[in-house]
């Protein structure tokens, strides 16, 4: 439930030109060297952030009998790929992959999409009311969506659209941060003299945003898109509600169910979180460097 | 959604390209031309709206009218089986609530574990964030596996830590044995199980709030500590001196979210003991208000007392948000 994964930027008052770049000038200077208890320090955090990860996989390559002894297994067993075809089959996730990856795909499209227009509005194009209206837009985000569920719920129930991919991705959709999030990004990027040369040449608004605007905003567009990726993936209590685990679950919700019953399979379980968790480990692996990139930059430029 | 663009933004074919008129009778290329220029005008004018309507249609549809609604609901008796036949009660599901011990339970609930999962959680972010500041081999390594949690689902990461915080079997309670300490009942016992729930969001956020500090601390100029380290104060005295102040909107902001989020908490309890359902344990030890809403709506059926819940929530929310605010215009002004 804390969905509020993406956390918006730091300090909203848009000043962050010039302190981003003063920062660059200071980190030029000379800067402490790391000592070895601070070395330490770093390993022992990065070990407790990954050994629960690492640890998901040994135990899904046990079975019951072996987790229920001590010391418990600090290494892989036999049963690993068995464990992953049965939760596989078991818990659906096939087909709950591939919800997760339509509702996942369709919200972070539609969000880089819509985040990149409004932001480049609220960044560059002069209008009525772009600062209160700016202003609403932080104050969305403190409005925590969950406080919604309930009206949303019965909206779901009139439209009889419970067990149905748009009562997940249409919620979804709504995110203040990734206005916020392109329109700093643009305010640095996109030179105001690109913008009129294309004025100039005739282009309706329209064009500038094709062909001048996506162009320029494409990195952070990407960055955008798999933050977003990751937290409709992650997603739980709004799936939870409203789609069933026979019906058409993501992901998370047929996760959820392996947990029941009177013995549960360990192991099976830890297979089913490690499937669920996979897809986004490897999205991470590929283009981490970028992902903490983009949520530093969304740090500081608020 | 995207089709109201186009009646705000007219399509460029032809490009309103003023100043170039087709050979011919000059008083129609005059007309053309005066077309063009309105149809310019009116871009300018209404394309900044129709790029940004999108996002406020949404919020009308999905975010603020759904709010409002929670807060009629919460007047009325709605069960979960008709969630459209409504009968109004006036306040009865306000004063049903707070009659309720299992709201104040899981209201206290609610705050210790968002005190046990938000403090250590900011206090380790700050400090990991403040080494990551140094010159480092591989930062980028650390950086990434850091955020690798932050990968991880609430579903996921909650199904390995019952697992970890298992009873007899558990890791953890191996490692207690190791140093003497005897086996700890996590789901059970009230304080193990509030600071077991309380772990698995400090190992979920811990990676993602210190790179928001390092990222902030990047931003304070390094003349700052040049001049401190000139005065000769130590690492430590420039960490309280030059670092923290600096800090203090991205820590009152941290501070804010990490409310929000704790306010919030749902999955971790749901799932930490799944087969207990909504009741956050044996004796409701770790229920949260979020679980406690879901309960009433979802389990009791009870939409309308679950709506009184959440607006109660979002009061206590509000009043929150107004004490920070209070208490970082005071700071302001007292720097």
């Amino acid at each position: 439930m804390t969905s509020t994964l993406t956390k918006p930027p730091a300090d909203p008052v848009p000043t962050p030109p010039r302190r981003a770049r003063r920062a660059k000038a200071g980190r030029a200077g000379g800067q402490m060297h790391a000592g070895p208890l601070a070395y330490g320090i770093l390993v022992l955090f990065t070990v407790v952030s990954l050994f629960p990860l690492v640890w998901t996989a040994i135990a899904a390559s046990r079975d019951n009998q072996r987790l229920a002894q001590t010391p418990p297994p600090f290494w892989f067993g036999a049963n690993l790929f068995d464990k992953l075809q049965i939760a596989w089959v078991d818990a659906n996730l096939g087909e709950a992959f591939l919800n997760t990856t339509l509702v996942a795909g369709t919200s972070a499209l539609t969000i880089v999409f819509l985040s990149t227009i409004a932001g480049f509005a609220f960044a560059k194009l002069r209008f009525k009311g772009r600062n209160a209206l700016l202003l609403i837009v932080i104050g969305t985000m403190t409005v925590p969506p969950q406080l919604s569920i309930i009206p949303l719920y019965m909206m779901v129930a009139k439209l009889d659209w419970s067990d149905q991919l748009q009562a997940v991705i249409l919620p979804s959709l709504v995110n203040a941060f990734g206005v916020f999030f392109m329109r700093q990004y643009l305010l640095q990027a996109l030179p105001d003299e690109i913008i009129e040369a294309a004025r100039v040449d005739g282009a309706s608004s329209w064009r500038v945003v094709w062909h001048v605007v996506f162009p320029v905003a494409r990195p952070a567009m990407a960055v955008l898109g798999m933050l977003m990726f990751v937290q409709t993936w992650n997603d739980f209590l709004w799936p939870f509600l409203v789609l069933t685990q026979n019906g058409s679950p993501t992901v998370q919700v047929a996760l959820a169910g392996l947990g029941r019953g009177y013995t549960p399979d360990q192991a099976l379980i830890m297979a089913g979180a490690l499937l669920g968790t996979l897809p986004l480990l490897l999205v991470f692996a590929v283009f981490g460097k970028q992902i903490v990139g983009g949520i530093m930059q969304g740090a500081v430029k608020g | 959604m995207t089709s109201r663009h186009d009646t705000a933004a007219p399509p460029a074919k032809g490009g309103a390209a003023p100043g170039r008129p087709p050979a011919g009778d000059a008083a129609e290329a005059e007309r053309k031309r005066a077309r063009l220029s309105r149809r310019w005008q009116r871009d300018m004018r209404w394309s900044p709206y129709a790029f940004i309507s999108p996002f406020f249609l949404l919020f009308l549809a999905f975010g603020l009218f759904p709010l409002i609604y929670t807060g009629w609901a919460s007047l009325h008796t709605v069960e979960l089986t008709a969630p459209t036949d409504m009968t109004w009660v006036g306040l009865r599901n306000y004063t049903r609530i707070f009659d309720d011990e299992f709201f104040w339970n899981a209201a206290r609930n609610t705050l210790t574990i968002g005190i046990i999962s938000t403090v250590p959680q900011l206090l380790m972010a700050m400090g990991i964030a403040h080494i990551l500041n140094y010159k480092l081999r591989g930062s980028t390594f650390y950086r990434v596996a850091m955020l690798a949690p932050y990968a991880t689902s609430i579903a996921a990461a909650s199904l390995v830590f019952v697992l970890l915080f298992g009873r007899d079997y558990g890791m953890i309670n191996w490692v207690l044995n190791l140093v003497g300490i005897d086996n700890v009942d996590w789901q059970n016992e009230h304080w193990a199980s509030q600071f077991a729930v309380s772990s698995i969001i400090i190992w979920r956020w811990t990676g993602y709030n210190a790179l928001i500090y390092l990222a902030a601390m990047q931003a304070i100029p390094q003349d700052l500590y040049e001049s401190a380290a000139l005065d000769g104060a130590s690492r430590w005295r420039q960490f309280v001196h030059v670092t923290l102040p600096s800090l203090r909107p991205t820590i009152l902001f941290t501070v804010v979210v990490s409310t929000i989020g704790a306010s919030q908490v749902f999955g971790e309890p749901l799932l930490f003991d799944a087969n207990k359902g909504a009741s956050g344990g044996s004796q409701h030890q770790f229920q949260t208000l979020g679980l406690y809403l879901y309960e009433q709506g979802w389990i009791n059926q009870h939409l309308g007392r679950a709506s009184a819940i959440a607006w109660t929530m979002f009061l206590i929310l509000i009043v929150i948000g107004l004490v920070n605010s209070l208490i970082s215009r005071r700071l302001r002004a007292s720097s």
